[in-house]
């Protein structure tokens, strides 16, 4: 990035004026975010806004390097735009996303599919890519699976046990929620947001908050950010340990996965313990945190995460001694650095890629400007990197929230919140347990939100899957599929 | 004992005998986890449960697909009823009842890949075709392992095979059969007899279609395989034909309980292969057969050599054999004295 960007700059969690944000007729617009791409940045979200019977575009990128975010906006328009995709593949979601939900058409789009839903709000069932021959087979799993998780379809083009390439179908669990999150904040509107993804409602909740609060011109009260960050590490500990626990039990190793069942419950119940919600139910709202955490509490937070925190770490150890599971783990599902950033890939599957992206670090919020973390990296790429990564943030986030309860702030924990001021737009990104959360807000004249935007990061991610399957043993899937966990809901919204 | 009641004691030990294994590997397993586990009696409750249920067949599948299941359980009860049990031998015993064992495996597995590749399929294929992959170096390790038991003894009938211990290879023989106990029953590290994951299964995917009672033919079948490569390796390894009666039941019921336990610390303290790597255990198992075939063939022609010409090879057949009957009272006698 230099000074010549031609998006306007915010920070993470900040809010500015609709009428500020520089606009460009479409096919204009998309070379200024091509070139926005090409200077160091990265497509958070990209999404339309309707405007009577036209479309405006609208843009985020991040530098992550610079710790600033950029905002553009199209002109409206109607009909089509030269896609993006073509040069920047990290873009082919979101455009296939705009071209189902508003029609217009992104020119030379590689693979002009839909994205969740089909005409009659049903799932996808559009034609999959196809390799023909004699040697070829087609397998196709799902949306019913045989264990219990969300649905979702996946078709395989095999050569033998090879996979030659892998085709994912969602929009299985497609409830609507952006739609419902428009003309809000209604009194549902919390709710909506922490069920995206169940198992990310602190994330979600946290980024929606910011939001809200960057709107409304306020600033959640300290001790309540120092809350969210703790809870916000709680989620991931618990996820992280519940992801080591499956990947040991996908290649059958049993002490990992036995063990960790039971430390992810000992995380979700501090989490419990912290507002009496296992997975963080209404403790983060708009204005700051539900409860607060008193002394004793805390006391008994600190004394049972660090029981935990060591179960963990020896089941982890148990895991990484097995040469048995190191032998699958290692050189399986790899994903480059390259594909990684052309992909745009976000989160624990980026940083097993080399990619040094967090939006803690990179895009500080909240409790994140005044306490740090280290970025867990790894350079592999493969299903050792991604859970080496997991093993790495857990200590990480175990530290940082033992470091946190030692060194409490004092104060109030909630603040009132004014109504959201008119034609104002925010970023807010989180990083979640499984990635950056993006959510972009913008309200009408009234001050309601007219545009709810919300990247799940498992909408980065998903294609990162299919890139890591190729070449790959079908029988490797489900640890793969595993290694990257992610999100069914958040991404069908 | 009435012959009779022999055949039916033969009969109760691999019928309601077969489904505690499973039940005692699932326990060890628990018991390595920390887990309460499964009750040791869970297959008996499945099976109970399964016949009772009806059958939901797809319109697509033939009729072998309910006959696959039921002919590759005929086929290995009566591949059990041909395995000696210690000194009581074995039911059905004759010359080249070795060979007619072999292929009665495999005329088990050749049922059960074709009712799962009848229903048409891709995971049922693709598991067909994983079992018949791996059956292919496991079989080798099989006929190696009988080979060896054959030239030990000079018998091609599993009941005067079994009765000596394997010789000079016996343990070399014992751990390559227990890398095909492992294979054949889809065990880990082959297999993963807890996995929902239809893509990496290959024993379980098979068996998707099967609903009911031919599910339940299924299960039964599987575990009287596990119990029949368990008693197989046991008495390869150890000369339990020639023990008395009591004793030799005892150390029988003793070592299978061994081989389970040992199947269920496996399982609990290693990680599945990746399915490229498991020719690569297979050939490993086979290698270590074919030692043991090789040392006894060692030790035979040498101690050909010694005894020279005063015992023409043709007569050490029934020479073995008169020795394996006459070594009971000639080791109770040890006993007495």
């Amino acid at each position: 990035m230099n000074a010549s960007s031609h998006f306007v700059l915010l920070n993470n969690g900040q809010g500015l004026p609709w009428a500020d944000i520089p606009e460009w007729p479409a096919e204009e617009f998309v070379h200024t975010a091509a070139a926005e791409i090409e200077r160091g940045g990265r497509l958070c979200a990209w999404f339309g806004l309707p405007e009577g019977t036209a479309l405006r575009l609208v843009a985020v990128v991040a530098y992550d390097a610079d710790n600033a975010l950029a905002v553009g906006r199209s002109q409206p328009f109607a009909g089509g735009y030269p896609s993006l995709t073509v040069s920047h593949p990290q873009a082919h979601l979101f455009e296939r996303e705009v071209w189902e939900q508003h029609g217009v058409m992104p020119e030379n789009h590689p693979w002009l599919k839909p994205v969740r839903q089909s005409a009659g709000a049903a799932p996808v069932n559009a034609p999959c890519f196809r390799v023909e021959g004699g040697e070829i087979h087609e397998v196709a799993v799902g949306p019913v699976h045989a264990g219990i998780i969300e649905p979702g379809h996946f078709r395989f083009q095999c050569q033998g046990e090879t996979v030659l390439h892998l085709e994912i179908a969602l929009g299985y669990q497609h409830r609507g929620i952006e739609q419902a999150l428009a003309g809000g904040p209604h009194r549902a509107t919390l709710s909506q947001i922490e069920t995206v993804a169940g198992d990310t409602t602190i994330g979600h909740a946290t980024a929606h908050a910011t939001v809200i609060e960057a709107l409304a011109g306020v600033e959640a009260p300290l001790r309540a950010q120092w809350l969210r960050a703790i809870a916000l590490e709680l989620e991931r500990l618990a996820n992280h340990a519940g992801d080591l626990g499956a990947l040991a039990n996908d290649v059958a190793f049993q002490p990992t996965a036995a063990a960790c069942g039971k430390i992810r419950g000992d995380f979700l119940n501090l989490t419990a313990l912290l507002c009496g919600n296992r997975f963080g139910r209404g403790l983060v709202r708009p204005g700051g945190c539900g409860w607060d955490l008193e002394p004793d509490r805390s006391r008994q937070l600190a004394e049972r995460l660090r029981a935990a925190m060591a179960e963990v770490g020896r089941a982890a150890d148990w895991l990484w001694d097995a040469n048995s599971v190191l032998a699958r783990f290692e050189g399986t599902g790899v994903v480059s650095a390259e594909q990684a950033a052309e992909l745009g890939l976000v989160g624990p599957a980026a940083r097993a890629s080399g990619l040094v992206r967090d939006v803690r670090f990179d895009h500080p919020a909240g409790w994140h400007r005044f306490a740090q973390m280290p970025v867990a990296v790894w350079p592999d790429g493969d299903v050792q990197g991604r859970a080496q990564v997991r093993r790495l943030e857990i200590q990480r986030s175990g530290a940082f929230v033992e470091e946190q309860l030692d060194s409490p702030v004092d104060g109030p924990w909630l603040t009132e919140m004014p109504a959201c001021a008119p034609n104002m737009l925010a970023v807010a990104l989180v990083e979640g347990w499984r990635g950056e959360i993006c959510h972009v807000v913008l309200t009408d004249d009234a001050g309601r939100l007219r545009r709810y935007k919300v990247v799940d990061p498992s909408f980065h991610n998903w294609t990162g899957l299919a890139l890591a399957l190729r070449g790959q043993a079908i029988s490797d899937f489900p640890l793969c599929n595993k290694s990257f966990n992610l999100s069914y809901c958040g991404f069908d919204l | 004992m009435s012959h009779g009641l022999d055949v039916l004691a033969r009969l109760a030990f691999w019928l309601v005998l077969a489904p505690l294994v499973p039940g005692i590997i699932n326990k060890v397993k628990a018991w390595v986890a920390g887990r309460r586990g499964p009750p040791l009696f869970q297959l008996y409750f499945d099976l109970a449960k399964l016949w009772r249920k009806g059958v939901v067949l797809s319109t697509a599948v033939s009729p072998g697909h309910v006959a696959g299941p039921a002919i590759a359980w005929v086929a290995l009860m009566s591949a059990a009823l041909l395995l000696p049990l210690g000194p009581a031998g074995a039911i059905l015993s004759f010359r080249g009842d070795a060979l007619l064992f072999v292929y009665l495996l495999a005329l088990a597995r050749f049922c059960t890949a074709g009712a799962a590749l009848d229903t048409g399929s891709a995971f049922e294929g693709m598991g067909a075709a994983r079992e018949v992959s791996y059956a292919i170096l496991s079989e080798a390790a099989v006929i190696t392992a009988l080979l060896t038991l054959a030239v030990q003894t000079g018998s091609l009938s599993l009941g005067a095979m079994l009765a000596p211990a394997a010789g000079p290879g016996a343990a070399v023989l014992a751990a390559g059969l227990f890398v095909v106990l492992l294979a054949e029953n889809c065990r880990v590290p082959f297999d993963d007899p807890n996995t929902h994951l239809e893509l990496t299964m290959v024993h379980e995917v098979m068996v998707l279609d099967h609903s009911g009672p031919p599910l339940a033919v299924i299960l039964h079948g599987a575990s009287v395989k596990l119990l029949l490569f368990a008693t197989l390796l046991v008495q390869a390894a150890l000369p339990l034909g020639q023990w008395p009666a009591g004793p030799a039941a005892g150390l029988l019921v003793i070592s299978l309980l061994g081989v389970a336990v040992g199947v269920g610390l496996v399982e609990s303290l290693l990680a599945r292969l990746a399915f490229q790597r498991v020719p690569l255990l297979l050939t490993t198992a086979f290698i270590l057969c074919l030692f043991a075939l090789l040392t006894s063939w060692k030790a035979s022609t040498s101690s050909e050599a010694r005894q020279g010409a005063m015992n023409p090879a043709e007569c050490r057949c029934s020479g073995t054999r008169a020795a394996h009957s006459a070594a009971l009272p000639g080791e109770s006698g040890g006993k007495r004295a």
